[in-house]
Formats: C-alpha cells, structure tokens, sequence
C-alpha cells in the first residue's frame, strides 16, 4: 500500500494508520508526479531513482518511528553518492547544449558552474553533519536540471548582491529541515514559526508577479515556495484538523480561481469597451473622451427610464382604466378622423397624444387597480426622484473626478513627462502612429519655444494681449447675440398678439432661423478667434466649449419664453372653456330635467365631452418634438457632412483638378466640442420634460443607443484623425460642470412650473387640485395615521425649518474650511517631501 | 506549466487524476504574471503564429525555443512604437531580443493594464536605457527623443529638451538620471498610464 501511497498521491482513500507519513510525503511524490509528467524525456534514470526512494520509504514505514531517522540517513547518503554522479552527467549534457548562447557568456557560466559545484559539495557535507534530511533527497531526486538552477543561484547570490527573498528563503529552509522530520513533536512556538514562514511564502507567491525579474526566476521562485507551502501547510494541521485545513487550502483555491473569473466577468460586461477602445487607438483620447461620456449618459438614461418606465407607464397601462372610459384617455370627436394618420402621430398627435406617453392620460384616481397602487403620488415621486437622482449622480461623479486628478498637477517636471511618458503605447494604427509622432515634435516645439520665451521674458505681454484680445472679441460676439436674440423674441411676441396670418414667412420664422444661424456660424468665428490665444488644443477645446455653451444658453432662453407664453395662453383658453362646460353641463342637466325627471341621466360617449387645452400635455408633446428634431437633424447632418462628404472626396479625387484628399475639402475631422455640447443640450431637454412626457426618457435611451453605434462608424469610416492628437484630461469634470449647470437650469423652470402653475381641471393625475405637490399632503393625510401628519406639520413649521437650513449652511462652512486646511496641509507635506528628496 | 496542464487535461483519459492535479496545483503563469489561463493560451496561439515551423502547438514538454527580435517587432501591437526594439530587448534573457515563450507571456503581461505602476516604471527605465548602464546618460535621452519625433528636431533643440530633462529629474546633481531620479519623476506624473 505505501508503496502506491508513494508513487500516485492521489489515491484518495488513504488508511488512516499511514497517515501521518503520508500527508508528509505528498507533496514530494507529487512533485515528482508532476515532474515525470511534464518531462517525459524516458531516462529511466529518474524513475529508478524515484523507484528507490519508494523502495525507501516502505522501508521507513514498516520500522518503529525510533529508527527511521537513521534507516534514513543510510538511505539517503547511497542516493546521495548516486545523484551527485547524476548531477555531474547532467551537467555535462547542459553545457554541451547550450548552443544558443554567446561564448562569453558560455565562459562565465563555465565558471560560475565550477565554482557552484565546489560550493555546493562544501555545502552538502556540511550539512550531511548539521542534519541528514530530507530536503538533500529531494535535491537530488528533483534531477540534475533543478540542481543546476539552485547552484548557479547560490553562486549568485555570492557574486551580486544578495536578493534578501532568496537568502532568506534559504535560510528557513534550513531552520525547518529539522522540524519537517517530526511535526508532531513540535512546540507551539516552533509551529507559530513554521505558520509565519508558510504565510511568507504565500506572500511571496502573491506578489510575484508584481516583481520584475525575468521569467525563468519568477518559475523557480514560485516552484519552490509552493513546494514549500504545500509540505508544511499538511504538517501544520493535527489529526482531524489535518483534513479541514487541506479542505480550507483547497477551498481559498477555489475561491482565487473564482474571484480570477469574475474579474474577467466584469470587464467584459462593460458596454462599448472594445469599440471604444478601437476609436481611441484611431483618434486618440480626446475623441474616445466624448464617447465615454456618452456611455456615461447611456447608464444615466436607463436609470430614468427604468424609474419611469416601472413605476409610471407600466402601472398605468396594466392598471388603469381602459382607452375610452373616460374623456381624458379618448380622442375628442373632431380629431377622430384623422388621429392614425401617419403626419399627425408623426407629430405625436392623435393616438399618440392620448397614451401612457404623455401627462394628460393619466386619471386623478388616487388608488389603481388589486395593488391599490397610489397613482399620482408614485407619478409626483418619480418626477422628484428623477431630478433628485440626477443631481445626486452629477455631482458625486465629479467629487470623485477631482479626488482623481487632484494628485499631480504641478508642472516641475514638464520636459521629463513629455520625454517618457507622451507616448501613448494603445496606438496601433500607422496613422495614427504618424500623427501622435507630429503631436509629440509640435508639443517639444512649443515646450521649447515656451522655455525660450520664458527665457527670454519678451512675447509674453503680446499673447496675454492677444488672449485679452480675443476674450473682449467673443464677449462681443456673445452680447451681440444675446441682444439680437433678445430683439427677435420680443418683436416674435408682437407678432404673435397680432396675429400670425398677417405676417410674411419670414417674420413668422424669424426666431427660430435666426437661432440657427447664430448656431451654425458663431463656433466658426469662436474657433477663427481662439487661434488668436495660442492655447493648448485641450485648453482651448474647454475655452471652445464655455463660450458654445454660453451662446447655447440663449437658445435656452428663448425656448423657455416661448413655452411660457404658450402655457399663458392655454391657460386663458382653459379659463374659458371650464366657464363653458359649467354652462354646457347645466344646460344637459336642465334638458333632462325638464323632459322627465324619473329618467336616468343621458349617457354621453366620452369622445363627445368638451375638454380643457390641457397645457402639461401640450408642453410634453413639444419637449418630445424637439427631441426627435432634434436627433434627426445630428443624424442627417452626419450622414450628409461626414459620409456624403467622404465618399465624394473619396472618388471624385480621380477627376479633378486639385488634390481633394490633401486640400481644401478634405475629410472631416471629429467636432468634439459640437458634439459633447449636443448631448448636453439634449439631456437638459430630457429633464425639463421628463414630468410632462414619461416617454422622454425611453426615447432618449433609444437615441443614445442609436447614436452610439451610428457614431462609432461614422467615425472610425469618413472622418480623420485631428492633426494634433492630444491627450484629454483623465477626468471629463468640464464635461460634467456644463452638465450641472444645464441639470440646474433645466430644473428650474420644470419646479416653478410644478410649484406655481395650478394643473389644469379634467387631465393629468393631478387634476381637481390646487397646486401638484398637494398629493403630498393628501397622502400624508388619508394614507398616515395621525400622529404622523402631526409630526410632519410641526416639522414643516418655519420655526423649525429655519434653524434646520441655517445648520445645514453652517455645517457645510465647516466642512469646506476644513478641507480647505486639509489641502493647505496637504501642500506643505508636498514641500516638505521635495525638500528632503 | 499552464498550457501543458489544460493540454494534458483535454487529451488524457485518467480525469480524476487530472481534476485532482487542477485542484492542487495553481495555474504557474497565472501567479507569474496578470494573465488568466485563456489569455496566455491566446498569447500562445500569436506566438505560434508568429513563426508556425518554429513553434510547437504542444507545450507539453517545455521545449526550448526562442523567436527572433525581428519576428516579435512585427507584430501589430509593438510594430508602430518607436521603441519596440528596446521593450523586445529588455525583456529578453540575452539583451539581444530573442524571445522564449516564458519571456513573451512576461513581456505582455508586464504591458497589459494589470500590472502595477511601479513595476511599469521599472521595466520603462529598462527601455528607455539605451546603453544598459543602469543610468539614463544624455545619449540615452537624444536616442529617446530621436525616436519620439522621428528625428524631426534640430541639433540644438534636441540639446535643449535633454539638458532642461536632466536639470528637472536630477536630484543628486551626476549629471545622468538613475533609477530612483526616475521613479520619483514618473511616479508624479499624471499620464504615466500606458
């Protein structure tokens, strides 16, 4: 039985009275298992030996433990006489073989080889009288080539400086080759030593990837600490520990291999990664900037659409009353005709118009449906948890930002940096290879020309002139606009209190034209202006975007206005029309009455009841419109700016008279400052109108997804890379400063609406109320016990909110003063570091 | 050797052994480097493509054999970067560039995201240590620089740029950059990423 113990380890059933000598031996045959596996080179030179020390080991196993120490020995100093004649073969054989190295090297190993071998001898008879153990046969077993390895690292260590890994490993072996013999008769604080080596070991296995030497020495490395761990790992554990302990090894394996897996699960479960990845090899990481941002607006928007989506649409749709049952969720008589006509649904008309898509359909009931589901008030909730999680989002992304790129943004080693580091190693695209090695010359040139002005001391005074310059110029560009926006939306209102028929085309249009304009060709004088600064291209991308943005605002402004007058007057219009149906329901009323009051009341078909103008839906279904003009103008304008262009650059080229491809039309490159600012917008437009459209955030979803892909081949098959491929800041925190305040300014005007405007009187969850936020108290009312209500009205009492805010500001004095000293500290220790470096 | 267990593991029948070795034995490279058992099979296959006459698909008895610098530089990852000779050569055994299996999985795995910043900023002394040294000497920086803008720069700028490199990272005042100049330089930058 030993004898099977020996040669295949993983005999699972072992007898429990060779236990002990067995868990002991395991991992030495299986080492030689694994050995004979790997190496089956077939000299039976090894599975003599092997055979041997079986032979060997029975031998130990049958005797009393007395004597096996000295059986031992014996045994061992025959093999060893054997495996020093074998090393020498081994040797002989290796040095032959190595052909493939130089001759100088060959020499030098020669002797190192001699030298190793003197020493080793020393060595062995040394230890011969220290200990005769066990780890002299393993020596030996293991083969020649080991051996070899071991020397020529013992005769390393002499020559070069001692690696203190290797010294000490060697060291506790040594300590431990005579604990190995009997480790059951060890004291505990032998064993707490034998514990702290095996944890050493683990360490050293966990870290060595991260150590930088060659390959050859990490295997050797790894070999002999996991040899060593797997011997003393059985050795430490007693008796019925033993196997709960090989159980708890194997299981902390098992949970490495998993972790490995799921690690990899991770990374591919990020969306896009690949694709990104490719653009940023082509473009560079300015451009992949843009589309990281994008994926980040892509998680944002499911999230808004899963909260609308689950707990508005849905309910609604499977709870609610039918299509038809009540006049809100029927189309009117008059537009019967014409409600599946594909321009009017195109226009969110229609069918579409009376839809869980839009505020209107929803009914005031306050319960729906088995679930009791409190309809308004889920619907009131997800409008605050939307703006409420946004902002949540927004900011904490950016705190996490600048803790990021708050580490290194002193400029001291300008020229190193640039030297080692400017070399973006993803690049894989000769392309892009030659322009990133035009971007590094360009950016030594201006390092340089800026380190000579510095020098010199002298053109500094004109750039800061010429940047002044061009601030004062595109201040003036922007109150011109700003003005003639101003202009054009008062003369708009005139227009409109006049009558639109009156007016030409022109004048009807002229906000929306001139809007347009200002938007197509303001960038191009912006950008014409920006070269006037001289900046670098990422500065002067941020400078780009900040002035984009504050052109865009007014754009903003207009739209918020013409909204708000519209909302007026459907207001007056709704003034009217309840005064109206009071009239109409008295006069039904009295028609019945009069005929014959025993009758039951005339049912009117819902489609047939007059109705309010209903603004909220009337606000949502211009959102919605916006949105999709929106989409559709990006998408054609890239289809035809980047593609069509392309393609005729492309293949006109042959016939032509100037060099298409290398001159004036060329290719596009990728606008990236367009870009980010239209999905900044775009998502503004989303939270502005996310309360009175639910389906705003599905449909954005969708744009993105669609955006993403369309985007990413458009890219990568009709643009060029930028000329100057430069690397973006590793946070996008400009990206998301213009998103919060765009997530600001778009909430405003969304809360005074909610706030301010009384809901209109027969649509929306909200209707036959005074203001929309009442849901709130009457479900704090009707749904909470008393108690409750009164705690929450006494804490809504200004005596108490008052002091509440005052806390808040002052805490947030407090912590901002802190941190402010926290990173006073923080520079000092800064200094401090430099000088003692 | 990880390729050798997954292959033997495929083909030989006595698969309770084999589960038995898996479970005990943890995957060598994968504790030698920051690849996953696929990966360094994946590695394997572009290796043995690389030079399919030369390469072994069966790993199964360690065979040595080591692939020209050549062959390796032409490969698409390394055959745009202007030191691909260099990143070649540093990891090789022999400084010459010639590649063993063992040494290519190290190089990869040294310049793949896992690995840890400090040992990237070691083995990038090693490249851009032209002369072997020890010491990043003023040619050293020319030869860098030379290769980084495609010799585009004049004599004089290229003076420039190294003197004002050395005057910035030298902290001992010897006129070239040692490895502790250079760790405490690129620890700080902010785009040190690779």
């Amino acid at each position: 039985h030993s004898i099977n113990v020996s040669f295949s380890t993983v005999e699972e059933n072992e007898d429990s009275t060779f236990h002990k000598e067995h868990e002991r031996e395991r991992p030495r045959g299986k080492r030689r298992n694994g050995e004979r596996e790997k190496k089956k080179r077939g000299n039976g030179r090894r599975k003599g030996a092997s055979k041997e020390a079986g032979e060997g080991e029975e031998e130990m196993q049958v005797r009393p433990e007395k004597r096996e120490r000295g059986k031992r020995r014996r045994a061992k100093n025959d093999q060893e006489a054997k495996g020093r004649e074998r090393d020498e073969e081994e040797q002989t054989k290796i040095k032959s073989a190595k052909t493939t190295k130089t001759r100088k090297k060959e020499k030098s190993r020669k002797t190192e080889e001699e030298e190793g071998e003197g020493e080793s001898e020393e060595r062995n008879t040394k230890r011969k009288k220290k200990h005769g153990s066990a780890k002299k046969e393993e020596k030996e077993e293991d083969g020649g080539k080991r051996t070899v390895k071991e020397k020529a690292q013992d005769v390393k260590k002499k020559k070069h400086k001692k690696t203190s890994e290797e010294s000490s490993e060697d060291n506790e072996e040594e300590d431990n080759e005579e604990k190995e013999v009997r480790p059951e008769s060890l004291s505990p604080e032998e064993l707490e030593k034998l514990k702290e080596a095996v944890d050493e070991r683990k360490k050293l296995i966990q870290g060595l990837r991260g150590k930088p030497w060659p390959m050859k020495k990490k295997l050797v490395t790894l070999r002999e600490s996991q040899e060593f761990v797997e011997k003393y790992e059985g050795a430490l554990g007693k008796g019925k520990g033993r196997k709960l302990y090989a159980y708890k090894v194997m299981m902390t394996k098992k949970w490495m291999k998993f972790q490995r897996d799921f690690e990899n699960f991770k990374t591919a479960c990020i969306p896009w990664e690949m694709k990104i990845k490719e653009i940023e090899s082509h473009f560079g990481s300015s451009v992949a900037s843009y589309f990281i941002f994008l994926r980040w607006m892509y998680g944002i928007n499911m999230i808004l659409f899963g909260l609308t989506f689950g707990l508005v649409m849905v309910p609604e749709a499977l709870m609610g009353r039918p299509y038809g049952s009540i006049p809100r969720k029927t189309v009117p008589r008059a537009e019967e005709a014409s409600a599946m006509d594909f321009a009017v649904l195109w226009d969110w008309g229609g069918y579409a118009q009376y839809s869980v898509l839009f505020y209107g359909y929803y009914n005031s009931q306050r319960a729906i449906g088995w679930l009791k589901f409190r309809m308004p008030l889920s619907y009131f909730l997800v409008g605050v948890g939307t703006v409420a999680y946004s902002y949540m989002v927004v900011i904490r992304t950016m705190a996490r930002n600048a803790n990021e790129s708050g580490v290194g943004d002193d400029n001291s080693f300008n020229f190193s940096w640039k030297m080692f580091t400017s070399w973006d190693y993803l690049i894989g695209n000769p392309e892009t290879a030659d322009n990133k090695f035009a971007s590094i010359t360009t950016s030594f040139k201006e390092a340089i020309l800026e380190e000579q002005e510095s020098r010199k001391d002298d053109n500094i005074h004109l750039t800061r002139f010429l940047r002044v310059l061009a601030n004062f110029l595109v201040l003036c560009c922007l109150a011109g606009s700003g003005y003639l926006i101003y202009f054009v939306v008062r003369r708009s209102q005139k227009f409109a209190l006049d009558g639109l028929e009156n007016h030409t085309w022109w004048e009807r249009n002229e906000v929306n034209m001139v809007m347009s304009l200002l938007g197509m060709f303001c960038p191009m004088l912006f950008d014409v202006i920006s070269t006037l600064e001289n900046y670098h291209p990422r500065v002067a991308l941020q400078w780009q975007l900040g002035r984009i943005f504050a052109l865009f605002l007014g754009n903003l402004y207009t739209f918020i206005i013409a909204l708000m007058d519209e909302i007026n007057l459907k207001r007056e219009e709704e003034k009217i029309i309840k005064f109206n149906i009071t009239m109409w329901e008295a006069s039904l009323y009295n028609s019945t009455v009069s005929e014959n009051s025993t009758a039951p009341p005339v049912t009117i078909h819902p489609a047939d009841v007059p109705r309010g103008p209903c603004w909220e839906t009337m606000v949502g279904q211009e959102f919605v419109r916006l949105i999709i003009s929106d989409t559709m103008t990006t998408y054609i304008t890239l289809l035809i700016g980047d593609f069509l262009r392309a393609v005729l650059v492309r293949f006109l080229n042959y016939c032509w008279c100037w060099d298409l491809e290398a001159g004036f039309p060329s290719y596009s490159e990728f606008d990236v400052s367009g870009n980010v600012l239209g999905l900044i917008f775009n998502q503004g437009m989303i939270w502005m109108g996310a309360f009175y459209a639910p389906c705003l955030p599905a449909l954005n979803v969708l744009r993105l997804h669609v955006s993403m892909y369309l985007q990413c081949w458009a890219v990568m098959c009709c643009n060029v890379p930028q000329e100057r491929v430069f690397k973006a800041s590793g946070s996008n925190n400009f990206y998301m400063a213009m998103l919060l305040v765009i997530l600001f300014l778009s909430t405003l005007p969304a809360i005074y609406t909610i706030v301010t405007i009384p809901p209109s009187f027969d649509c929306g969850p909200f209707s036959g109320k005074k203001r929309m936020f009442d849901v709130i108290h009457e479900t704090l009312e009707s749904d909470f016990p008393a108690w409750f209500s009164k705690v929450f009205s006494y804490a809504s009492n200004p005596g108490l909110v008052l002091p509440f805010i005052l806390l808040m500001v002052l805490a947030i004095y407090y912590l901002q003063s802190t941190s402010k000293s926290y990173k006073e500290a923080n520079v000092e220790l800064k200094k401090k570091l430099q000088t003692v470096k | 050797m990880v390729v050798a267990t997954c292959i033997l593991a495929m083909s030989v029948v006595r698969q309770r052994l084999h589960d038995f070795m898996r479970m005990i034995q943890p995957d060598e490279k994968w504790d030698c480097t920051f690849f996953t058992r696929k990966e360094i099979l994946r590695l394997h296959g572009r290796y043995h493509e690389l030079a399919p006459h030369l390469v072994p698909m069966d790993y199964t008895n360690d065979p040595d054999c080591k692939l020209p610098l050549a062959l390796i530089v032409n490969m698409p990852e390394l055959k745009e970067n202007p030191f691909r000779n260099r990143i070649v050569e540093s990891f090789s055994e022999d400084g010459m560039g010639n590649l063993s299996f063992n040494e290519f999985v190290d190089m990869f795995s040294v310049l793949s995201e896992m690995a840890p910043r400090e040992l990237k900023a070691i083995y990038a002394f090693k490249i851009y240590d032209f002369n072997v040294d020890n010491y990043l000497c003023k040619e050293d920086l020319e030869k860098t620089l030379n290769k980084l803008t495609k010799e585009e720069l004049t004599p004089e700028e290229v003076e420039l740029v190294c003197e004002k490199t050395i005057e910035e990272a030298d902290l001992d005042g010897d006129n070239k950059l040692s490895y502790a100049d250079f760790e405490n330089m690129i620890s700080r930058a902010p785009d040190f990423l690779r």
